[in-house]
């Protein structure tokens, strides 16, 4: 857990910092990249969240998951490294959960979904399906990326997420489902497959 | 989830296609009381979308297990060395 490695690397624990860092680093560059223009400025400002993260230890006051703190430094910092023009995009994304050819005209399943649940948790540690559900999530447009890395990725609670990337409840619901919608369907195909 | 009474249709049933669009609703339990009778109830009498809702749920379960990409060598030496200098500073600073 966080926290208790928040006592570790208060108390001085390098081990503590690089299993922290183990954790976190690969949503933390999912995320920055998605304000930056460049791999590279990305890399820079997890590792600048980093430092900002060691430097705030001893004034973090816990009132907010260790997690959510980290994520705010790190969007705080790559917005300021942000060239981009971040315009408020519309949500209205015209998406839908499933697509409309599986419904027939009176809008019930035509093409309903596979089974598959059950096969989930043998195939689980198939590293090729982690590996297809992380490139999905890449695949995601960038803010439907953003919230489903934070919550499902990451754990942190709607309240958090909305709190980290300065989105309306409503806003990160819509983007929620759009984004675990999107990896359902991934999965489906997926297991479809095999 | 099992509802023990099979409900009559109403006027304002649901059909599939809507039920899938409030499946994350459902789950973020935002759902009117009204809203959430009818998902139910929908739920109850198909068993596609029971399907697909358990598959929603196995795929946030799926993406909260998936771990993350190992460091490379190379990045972990470079958060090693953050972490050095940033002893070094923060002690010497207090020294």
């Amino acid at each position: 857990m966080d926290a208790e490695l928040l006592v570790r690397l208060r108390a001085g624990d390098e081990q503590a910092f690089v299993v922290l860092v183990r954790r976190h680093h690969a949503a933390m560059l999912r995320l920055a990249s998605g304000y930056v223009p460049s791999l590279a400025v990305a890399e820079e400002v997890v590792q600048d969240t980093w430092l900002g993260v060691l430097r705030g230890l001893d004034g973090f006051e816990g009132r907010s998951s260790v997690t959510t703190w980290l994520f705010r430094i790190l969007v705080n910092r790559a917005r300021t490294a942000g060239t981009r023009e971040r315009r408020s995009i519309a949500i209205g994304d015209p998406g839908r959960a499933v697509d409309q050819s599986r419904f027939d005209a009176a809008g019930a399943w035509a093409s309903p979904p596979e089974h598959w649940v059950e096969d989930a948790d043998d195939r689980l540690h198939a590293a090729k399906l982690a590996g297809r559900l992380r490139s999905a999530i890449d695949e995601l447009p960038e803010r439907q990326r953003n919230v489903v890395t934070l919550r499902d990725v990451e754990g942190l609670g709607s309240e958090e997420v909305c709190n980290v990337l300065a989105i309306s409840e409503s806003n990160q619901r819509v983007l929620l489902h759009r984004g675990r919608s999107r990896l359902r369907q991934v999965l489906e195909t997926e297991f479809g497959r095999a | 989830m099992r509802l023990l009474l099979p409900l009559l249709p109403r006027r304002r049933d649901i059909v599939c296609q809507q039920a899938v669009e409030l499946v994350t609703d459902y789950l973020e339990g935002v759902l009117s009381r009204a809203d959430r009778r009818r998902f139910e109830a929908h739920l109850a009498g198909c068993p596609h979308c029971t399907e697909y809702l358990a598959q929603m749920r196995a795929t946030i379960e799926l993406t909260g297990r998936v771990t993350p990409e190992e460091l490379t060598p190379r990045m972990q030496d470079e958060f090693i060395a953050l972490y050095r200098q940033w002893r070094a500073d923060h002690d010497g600073g207090r020294g």
